[in-house]
Formats: structure tokens, sequence, C-alpha cells
């Protein structure tokens, strides 16, 4: 008598190979996929120029920005509307409009953004206020040694101390990619970080405020690094970006 | 020649299809996540990364539990033991371009189902082994996690593909879907999709089998009723 689950099926056992096959493949490529990368991030961007149909833009390999966000939709800025305010420990608390950030001096810089997940866009080009510009307008107050940076999403937060806040290159950006900075990449005005990993360049830039010690923000109260230096923080070491 | 009036033959178990269902729910879900986490579109539409993310992490450690919870039953054993088995009717099957004219008589599962299976079984490992690296960074040196993560993307869209003709061959065949459903598939179906199988149970096609079965439908084979 035999039933089903009683007898043992004929042949040879190909899904229990394929399975243990894939696993190990999975493995190796664990090991050694990060040399991988490194030449097949070229091969995809390569393609992906030359791909009129955009659908290799869908493979997980191109040279291209992801988009992050914390929150839900972000109510979009209008250019009208939008206000950066500077306060906290500051002799001349101020509120700037678009207008106004864009008649104060611009600094362009062309530097790759990296994230702290691992992916990178090099020779992004950057153009707008460094931040070193508004903090010398508000004239920090004695005792102020940190700059603590808030999104209008709502939710994100970031932090930097005086000295880094205090680097030409990091900039309040109003344009990217040679355009005023999109809705999506955190436009009208963000943040740019040249040597810090991405989640240090806070987007929909809402409100600066200089504090007397910093205070750990959104990715930092869970878990990322205070200074996010690229390549000597976070456990991480790619290449500097500045 | 009486044959009672369509009858049905047992195919999937209680269990059997109580691991499917988990186990389908949490990879659609793990598939959403993933589209919001990958998708640059879908992710400035949705937001809340830290949410989906969590969504997508622990559904993703959950996925083995009912699979191996599953395997305490004989069953299910037995469904993943067919799985496993290729015969070289499978692979004439494979091969073969008139493969669903009902010519090679098949088993219980089809040589495209063993093979979506057993990808699917291996990239879901994969997946579950690169993403623990992915989500542990203080166990792994920083390269192992971007290798980790190249793997992961691929396996994915690889994964995604294969759950994608594992429903568009479901949905083109509603008593194969309904089989899952309800655990009993029509005779007469068997006997076209999976001759060898129906054979098996409810013995060789033809005049004689019709008063050969004569208890209700899921009743023991009869004797000697499967040749192979």
């Amino acid at each position: 008598m035999t039933s089903p689950a009683d007898r043992r099926p004929e042949g040879a056992p190909v899904g229990r190979r394929v399975f243990l096959g894939l696993l190990g493949l999975g493995a190796v490529g664990i090991v050694s996929g990060a040399a991988l990368q490194e030449r097949l991030t070229p091969l995809v961007a390569e393609l992906q120029i030359r791909d009129p149909t955009g659908l290799v833009a869908a493979l997980p390999a191109g040279e291209d920005f992801r988009f992050y966000s914390v929150t839900g939709a972000v109510p979009e800025a209008t250019a009208e509307g939008y206000r950066l305010a500077v306060s906290g420990l500051v002799e001349r608390p101020a509120e700037h409009t678009l207008a106004a950030l864009r008649a104060m001096p611009q600094t362009e810089l062309v530097r790759d953004f990296q994230c702290v997940t691992g992916w990178r866009v090099r020779d992004v080009p950057w153009a707008g206020v460094p931040l070193s510009h508004l903090l010398d307008l508000a004239g920090p107050a004695s005792g102020a040694t940190a700059v603590r940076l808030t999104s209008f999403d709502g939710e994100y937060t970031e932090s930097l101390t005086l000295e880094q806040a205090r680097r030409p290159d990091v900039l309040v950006a109003l344009q990217m990619l040679g355009a005023p900075v999109t809705h999506d990449h955190g436009g009208p005005v963000r943040l740019y970080a040249a040597p810090m990993y991405g989640y240090k360049s806070i987007k929909w830039l809402d409100r600066i405020e200089l504090t007397a010690d910093v205070q750990p923000g959104y990715w930092e109260e869970r878990g990322y690094d205070l200074d996010g230096w690229v390549g000597s923080t976070n456990g991480r070491d790619d290449d500097p970006t500045a | 020649m009486t044959r009672p009036p369509d009858p049905e033959l047992p195919r999937f178990t209680t269990a059997v299809r109580w691991v499917h269902g988990l186990a389908g729910v949490l990879v659609l879900v793990l598939i959403a996540t993933a589209a919001v986490l990958y998708n640059s579109e879908l992710q400035v539409l949705v937001g809340h990364r830290p949410v989906v993310e969590a969504v997508h992490v622990w559904s993703g450690f959950a996925l083995p539990v009912p699979v191996l919870a599953g395997l305490a039953f004989r069953s299910v054993r037995a469904d993943a033991a067919e799985l496993d088995r290729f015969t070289a009717r499978d692979w004439r099957w494979l091969r073969s371009r008139t493969r669903r004219d009902g010519t090679i008589p098949v088993g219980k599962f089809n040589a495209g189902q063993k093979l979506n299976g057993s990808l699917s079984a291996g990239a879901s490992a994969v997946l579950l082994l690169t993403g623990a690296v992915m989500v542990l960074p203080d166990l792994t040196p920083v390269a192992w996690r971007t290798g980790a993560t190249l793997v992961h993307d691929w396996t994915a869209l690889a994964f995604g593909l294969l759950v994608f003709g594992h429903l568009y061959h479901a949905l083109r065949d509603p008593t194969a879907m309904r089989g899952m459903r309800t655990g009993t598939v029509p005779l007469e179906w068997a006997r076209h999709e999976h001759a060898a199988w129906a054979d098996e149970l409810a013995g060789p096609a033809g005049p004689i089998s019709g008063s050969a079965r004569s208890g209700p439908p899921g009743s023991p084979p009869a004797a000697g009723s499967a040749p192979r």
C-alpha cells in the first residue's frame, strides 16, 4: 500500500541542490560583493545613459539618488511662502525669504553625495549660501557652541558643532544638479554638508537654531554617529567626499 | 458505468494551506514594503521610512516561522519532498514545447512548480541571510554589508519575478487556486494537469476507475492502483 504521504518520491533531490546552491552563492556574494559592485556600478551607469526606456534605472546598481523620508507626505513650500528662521543663542535673530537667500553671496561646489547605507552619487553640482554667512549675519552669542537644524517635515532634525557649521563646504543649498533644489530632494532649501554622510544634509530646511551644546538629531538618536565624517564614522570606510 | 458527478481529489491538507497562506501574506507584505523602501516615487508618496523598514525587517524574520512550524506536519513534509525530487520526466517536461497538452504525465507538481518552489525557497533564504547582515551591522565588516546589500537587491528583483510568475499561473487557473483555498480539486482537472498524480490517487483513467472508486472523495487509493 503506497499512500502519497508514505511513499518517498523518486528522482534526484534537485530542489535541495538549488536551495543550497543559491545559499552558497549568496554567502559568496556577501563576502565578495563589494568588489563586484565596484565593477558593476560604472557598467550600469553607462547603460543608464544610453537607455531610452528608463528601464535600466530600475536596476539596483546605478549611481542615483534614493529618496528617504521619515514622515508622510511633506507639505510643499512655495518660493513666496518660504522662510528660513535663524534663532536661539544669537544677537540678531532673522527670517530669510528665498529671494533674500538668493541675493546673498553664493558658493558653488561639485562633490560626491555619500549615503551611510552605501550608495554614492558622484560629482553632484551644488550651489547656495555658506552656512557660515548666515551665522555671521546672526552673530552667535557667547555660550553658543552648536547649531541645531530643523526640517519642515515636522520630524527630522540635525546638529553640527559651530566649528563644523563654519566650514566653507557646508552650504545652505538653493541649487542642486544645476537647477533649484526640487521638493523631493528637500527643496526649496536644504543643507549640504560636503564632508559628511547624507543624513547630516537635512532636507526641507526650516530653522537654524544656535544652542549651548550639540543635541543629537533624528538618526543620531537612532544610533548614527554625531559626527558624520565620510569614511571615518559609522563603522564605514568610504572614500572621503571632501 | 455510474460515476458520481464531479468527484474531488484531496490536494492540499489544512496544514499545507495554512503554511502557504501565512507565508504568502508575509511575502506580499515584504514586497509592498520593499517597493516603498526601494522605489523613489513610492518613498516620496508614503514616507515614514522607519515604520516601513520595521515592518519589512520583522516580516522577513517572521517568514521562516510558518514554514519551519509546518515541517512538524507530515503532509507538509511530503509536499516539500515532492517539490524537491526531479525525475527524467520533469526534465522532459521542461524541455517540451507542448508541455501543457498532458502527454507527459505530471505528478502532484509539474517541473515548473518544482523549479519555482526551489528557486523561491533558495532566494528567500538568501534574502533572510543578507537581510540579517544588513540589520545587524555590528556583527560583520562594512564590506560584507555592501556585498549583502548588492545580493539582497538583485535577489529581491529575481524573487519578485518568481512570485509574479507564481501569481500569473495561479490567476490563469481558478481551479488550481480553488485547490489551495479549499483543499480539493476536481478529478477531471487533475487528470488533465497532474495525470500521474490523479492515477496514483484515483486509479488509472477509464471505465474501470469509476466503479473502482466507491468511497467518498479523499478515501485512500485502491491497492496496486499506482503504477508508475
